[in-house]
């Protein structure tokens, strides 16, 4: 039955396996608008809730009358915190070891906070019940400023005793949340204090919002007959969401059944847990009927997980040859009026501490001081591992801010502080074990494929026709070499609420060879079902368009921690090539037996087993499987399929080199990004195509971030930038053209080597295009400015360098 | 983003329309392509009972360019005003602006009448009907009237239209051949309203100036045409500075705003000299 004419290279060509750009499988019902999302779903008798919303960012709720809203044709109910109460629902545990209102207290902490859910027929009443719920608010005083926090009488959080320690320890003022240091204080500021050279900058990476396509929604079903709850949502960890629903609910586990449907984007907005998902279950519970929630634009942007708003003060020291010796960090964390992080349970500041970046740095220490305000709470990983954006951004701009100290070109700068390919392992000063690098290989191929010295004459020239006045336009060269750290994580280091974060697979073949595999992870547009099937398929040699990969659904799937922090491939995809060996291992002892040989006598050959030194004497994969169905094998059960649970024993380090170029009109602070060049190690590579896909997203985003994008409040903590009138999102019109590129190194300790891709390009991209800014303005003087780099913000910076004569 | 309940109506005739809106009072609004209204019904900040949808009001669509005027129906979309090679050639300058203007998918739908009745001062249109000395007709339950553009704004959202009349029609002049033109817009991105935008029309010792989203109404200078009309340039461009009052917002302040409406324009005077003959 099998082509005996097709050579090893045709048949594993046919398998569309790994290395293999197979078109996506998703696309056939995205492209055609026929993705099943949250918002799809319809059941009958379904109601609609909706929010009655916070105008003030800090106020007390004197009262709240529903009255008039009830009136309204539809609308059933108006629940508050009062009726929460009596479950213990009023409020829910955060991710990050605090707690957060799930209704309006007393109180509220920043604007668009949750105030009460009105439960209607469809949505239409809902928004009319919304808007005749009357609330009675006092107004407090409001603090928008970290810094200002730390030093304000006004307490946010009455909540809390002040004495008490936090989830992270002491607790330094009542608008504190927790210190979190790593390193080594005293060597790093010993180094500071002898070395040639220190440089000092605050970086300031703002706040943003991941801003995913689809918003965040549930709808929540209770079968009051079978007492079983069915709760769809925007979830990037289902599981993790059932076990915590199982939890503060009181439901029995067995009893919950998550789902998450096709999602439209999640870059970390859809890891929390949201009052929209509390209170439509609640409401399915009291009124016996499904209940959906589904936020619009507006509540997207004001009150799901915003990202960053990290205040970095660095210290860099160095020897007058530009060595580094020691790298000094204290951040202010702006974490809003409730500290729902999405970080592993000991890592409150993620895992900043990777802030040495791709350099060999001996000495280093971090401080993080969590902070809160009255804005919007979250601080999730806005597609990066947790925190790790941050980090890069602020060990990319040190860097440069050295250069401009020593007077060095910043590439050769990073080029002589670069960890070594033979260093690694590479243990850094702050506590992780790089797994695999190869830098200087990658910059060294960056550099040419661009013709960085070329570029940098360019530049020249470009800067002595500006000075004599023929243009107006600066060039900016932007550099960034970054190193991420993803895949959380081994169980030993990495929980969320105490929930380890393995990750896992299970496969079954058919009796035709075809195939089934579920995770625990869950796509939300990275392309999971073609990739995955591509790591089975070439392990155990059956096509990966024979296969169907599920996720998302609690009942079916088994256990996992879910997809975040560029996770999936390195933890889930690392279960899927260990059940593929499992079930390679049963089918090798099926082929010996079918060929009458012993285990040892065969070996796999792509798609088939075949007698060691007879080629000719094979049993196809196809075959093998009918056979462990069908056929009585002395000592072996009869079906073949597999489960892994894999914890992985370190995290992967996926690493890049990005350039690009920036024209920048000093008049008018329009920017125009000429050329961007994005190398990415990110180990094995599965898909080449899906690994493009997901760099030009990443940048795409990074450009947002940096040119653009920005979650902002006045001084009154009004939200400035709830439409996507304000908040940037690019078209194909601002979106450059993008040059990829690759090196690989894989990881030694993954089974196929691979590392995770998908945040790198946001990663290493916001520090890229930031600096080409920069960068523009070297020449004049400017040292740090902040993102994002608008036109009014770039337009400031050359007024104040006195550019507009 | 739900908009409150309201009726909808279609009238098959202006007169009708007309009718529908004295009858219905302050309670109604016409709707033409709904990417002004609809979005402001949606945050509720326009609470309305009725609708009066223009869609099917023929007398209203359609292009008419004579040797002297061109006449564009207020149902006209911004596309078709784009892909009109015949309005193109006789008044270029509608083109370029009306390419400037939100996305394709707005522009599909969005009209020229909703853009310059709308009365928000970040819409291009007011300001280029401006510089081109456009006339309005609207019709009420009574005969028809003309109100010039240049007359028309008289703040933010508040107009020389009264609350029953329907625009119909915008009359044009036709510039005088080898009148250089140019619409210049800064925007953050697609999509985006002007930071700062300048149409202007010169040639044959005339000139026209007008700015948009630096007021709360269009703004045109006659100063700034005269100036402009007689080679003096900085006074062209003083004159404007000096009747703008742009606010600031999340586009940036003041001071950012009016340095650039300066560039601006000077970008468009230049290029509009380029293109005079
Ligand atoms: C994302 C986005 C970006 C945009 N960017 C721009 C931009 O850059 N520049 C720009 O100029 N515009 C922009 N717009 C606005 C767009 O051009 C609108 O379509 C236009 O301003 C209104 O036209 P409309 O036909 O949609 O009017 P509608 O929304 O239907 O009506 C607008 C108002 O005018 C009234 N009205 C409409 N027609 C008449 C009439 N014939 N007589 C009397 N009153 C009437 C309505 O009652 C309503 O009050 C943008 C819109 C969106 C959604």
């Amino acid at each position: 039955m099998n082509d005996q004419t097709l050579t090893p290279e045709e048949r594993a060509a046919n398998l569309k396996g790994m290395g293999s750009s197979r078109k996506r499988v998703e696309d056939v019902r995205f492209t055609q608008g026929k993705g099943n999302y949250v918002d799809d779903i319809k059941l009958d008798g379904m109601l609609f809730g909706d929010f009655v919303r916070s105008p003030y960012a800090h106020a007390r709720v004197v009262s709240i009358n529903a009255e008039e809203a009830l009136k309204v044709p539809g609308v059933l109910a108006v629940i508050t915190a009062k009726d929460l109460e009596p479950l213990g629902l009023h409020w829910m545990p955060t991710l990050a070891g605090d707690k957060q209102m799930v209704l309006a207290d007393g109180k509220v902490l920043f604007q668009g906070q949750e105030v009460a859910f009105v439960v209607a027929e469809d949505r239409y009443a809902a928004a009319d019940g919304v808007e005749l719920v009357e609330v009675e608010y006092e107004e407090l005083p409001v603090i928008v400023d970290p810094f200002e926090a730390l030093q304000s009488d006004v307490v946010l959080r009455e909540d809390l005793d002040p004495a008490a320690d936090g989830a992270h320890g002491p607790r330094k003022h009542h608008n504190h949340i927790f210190t979190w240091e790593q390193g080594d204080k005293d060597a790093t500021e010993a180094v500071l204090a002898e070395a040639d050279v220190v440089v000092e900058e605050m970086v300031y990476y703002h706040r943003t919002h991941p801003c995913p396509l689809e918003t965040c929604g549930s709808v929540a079903s209770m079968d009051k007959v079978t007492g079983k709850l069915t709760l769809w949502g925007t979830f990037q960890a289902p599981h993790a969401v059932r076990t915590v629903a199982s939890l503060i609910s009181g439901i029995a586990e067995h009893n919950i059944r998550v789902i998450s449907p096709d999602i439209g984007g999640g870059f970390g907005n859809k890891v929390g847990v949201y009052p929209g998902y509390i209170c439509s279950i609640v409401a399915s519970i009291v009124t016996g009927k499904p209940v959906k929630w589904v936020e619009d634009r507006m509540d997207n942007l004001m009150s799901t997980a915003f990202a960053r708003d990290y205040w970095m003060q660095g210290k860099i020291a160095a020897t007058k040859e530009g060595k580094i010796t020691g790298l000094w960090c204290h951040t202010t964390a702006d974490h809003g009026g409730f500290d729902a992080c999405a970080d592993p349970t000991k890592f409150p500041a993620g895992f900043m501490n990777i802030c040495t970046g791709s350099y060999d740095i001996p000495v280093a220490y971090l401080a993080v001081d969590g902070v809160y305000t009255n804005k919007a709470p979250g601080g999730v990983a806005y597609r990066c591992s947790f925190r790790v954006t941050e980090a890069a951004y602020f060990i990319e701009r040190m860097i440069e801010v050295l250069a401009i100290k020593l007077n060095m070109d910043a590439a050769e700068l990073r080029r002589i502080n670069f960890i070594k390919a033979d260093q690694f392992p590479y243990q850094s000063a702050l506590g992780w074990e790089y797994d695999s690098g190869d830098y200087h290989t990658a910059w060294d191929k960056a550099l040419k494929a661009v013709d960085y010295e070329g570029l940098r004459k360019e530049q020249a020239q470009q800067l002595e026709d500006f000075k004599a006045g023929k243009t107006r336009k600066l060039m900016g060269i932007g550099l960034t070499h970054f190193t991420e750290i993803v895949g959380a994580g081994p169980v030993k280091n990495c929980d969320i609420l105490g929930l380890g974060m393995f990750d896992s697979c299970e496969i079954r073949i058919h009796p035709t060879g075809s195939a089934i595999a579920r995770l625990g992870t869950i796509s939300q547009g990275q392309g999971h079902a073609t990739t995955f099937a591509q790591i089975i398929a070439s392990e155990i040699g059956l096509p990966a368009d024979d296969i169907t990969l599920e996720e998302g659904d609690t009942d079916t799937a088994p256990y996992g921690l879910g997809t975040y922090g560029s996770r999936s491939t390195p933890v889930a995809g690392a279960a899927t090539a260990m059940a593929a060996r499992k079930i390679r291992a049963k089918a090798q002892m099926i082929a010996a037996y079918l060929l009458e040989v012993h285990d040892d006598d065969v070996e796999f050959d792509v798609d088939r087993f075949v007698v060691k030194g007879a080629p000719e004497r094979f049993k196809t994969m196809k075959e093998i499987a009918f056979a462990a169905y069908n056929q009585a094998i002395p000592g072996l059960e009869p079906g073949l399929e597999a489960v892994s649970y894999y914890d992985p024993p370190n995290m992967t380090y996926p690493f890049g080199a990005y350039i690009c170029v920036v024209d920048i009109d000093v008049d008018t602070g329009e920017t125009d990004i000429r050329s961007f060049y994005a190398l990415d190690d990110c180990g094995t590579r599965i898909n080449p195509m899906i690994i493009e896909g997901q760099v030009h997203g990443g940048l795409t985003e990074a450009l947002a971030i940096a040119m653009g994008q920005e979650i902002a409040y006045d001084e009154m903590g009004n939200h400035k930038t709830a439409t996507l009138m304000d908040f940037f999102i690019p078209t194909s019109w601002e979106t450059p053209t993008y040059v990829t590129d690759h090196t690989t190194t894989p990881s030694p300790h993954h089974p196929i080597g691979a590392k995770g891709v998908g945040e790198s390009p946001n990663v290493g991209g916001v520090p890229c295009f930031s600096n080409a800014v920069h960068d523009a303005f070297r020449p004049f003087g400017l040292t740090q400015s902040h993102m994002p780099h608008d036109h009014w913000r770039v337009w400031k910076t050359a007024r104040e360098l006195g550019l507009h004569a | 983003m739900i908009p409150g309940a309201f009726e909808y109506h279609r009238p098959a005739s202006v007169a009708e329309a007309a009718g529908l809106l004295s009858q219905l009072g302050d309670d109604a609004r016409v709707l033409a392509g709904g990417h002004s209204l609809i979005p402001m019904m949606k945050l509720r900040m326009a609470d309305l009972s009725h609708l009066v949808d223009l869609q099917d009001l023929d007398e209203m669509k359609g292009i008419k360019i004579t040797v002297s005027s061109v006449t564009i129906g207020a149902m006209v979309t911004q596309h078709e005003l784009i892909a009109d090679d015949a309005l193109a050639a006789a008044v270029p300058i509608i083109r370029e602006a009306a390419l400037q203007i939100a996305d394709p998918q707005v522009r599909y739908v969005g009209t020229i009448g909703g853009n310059v009745a709308n009365g928000d001062p970040g819409n291009d249109m007011p300001g280029l009907m401006q510089c081109l000395n456009a006339t309005y007709e609207v019709q009420g339950t009574e005969a028809s009237r003309m109100i010039n553009a240049r007359e028309f704004y008289e703040s933010a959202y508040f107009t020389a239209r009264e609350e029953e009349e329907i625009l119909t029609r915008i009359h044009i002049p036709r510039p005088a051949g080898g009148t250089g033109y140019a619409y210049e817009k800064q925007k953050r991105k697609i999509g985006d309203y002007a930071t700062a935008a300048a149409a202007v029309l010169v040639g044959g010792g005339e000139a026209s100036v007008a700015m948009t989203n630096l007021s709360d109404t269009p703004v045109w200078s006659q100063d700034a045409g005269k100036a402009l009309a007689s080679g003096d340039v900085e006074g062209c461009v003083a004159a404007v500075m000096g009747a703008i009052d742009p606010a600031d917002d999340m586009r940036g302040p003041v001071e950012f705003k009016k340095h650039v409406a300066g560039m601006i324009l000077r970008r468009a005077i230049d290029r509009a000299l380029s293109r005079a003959s």
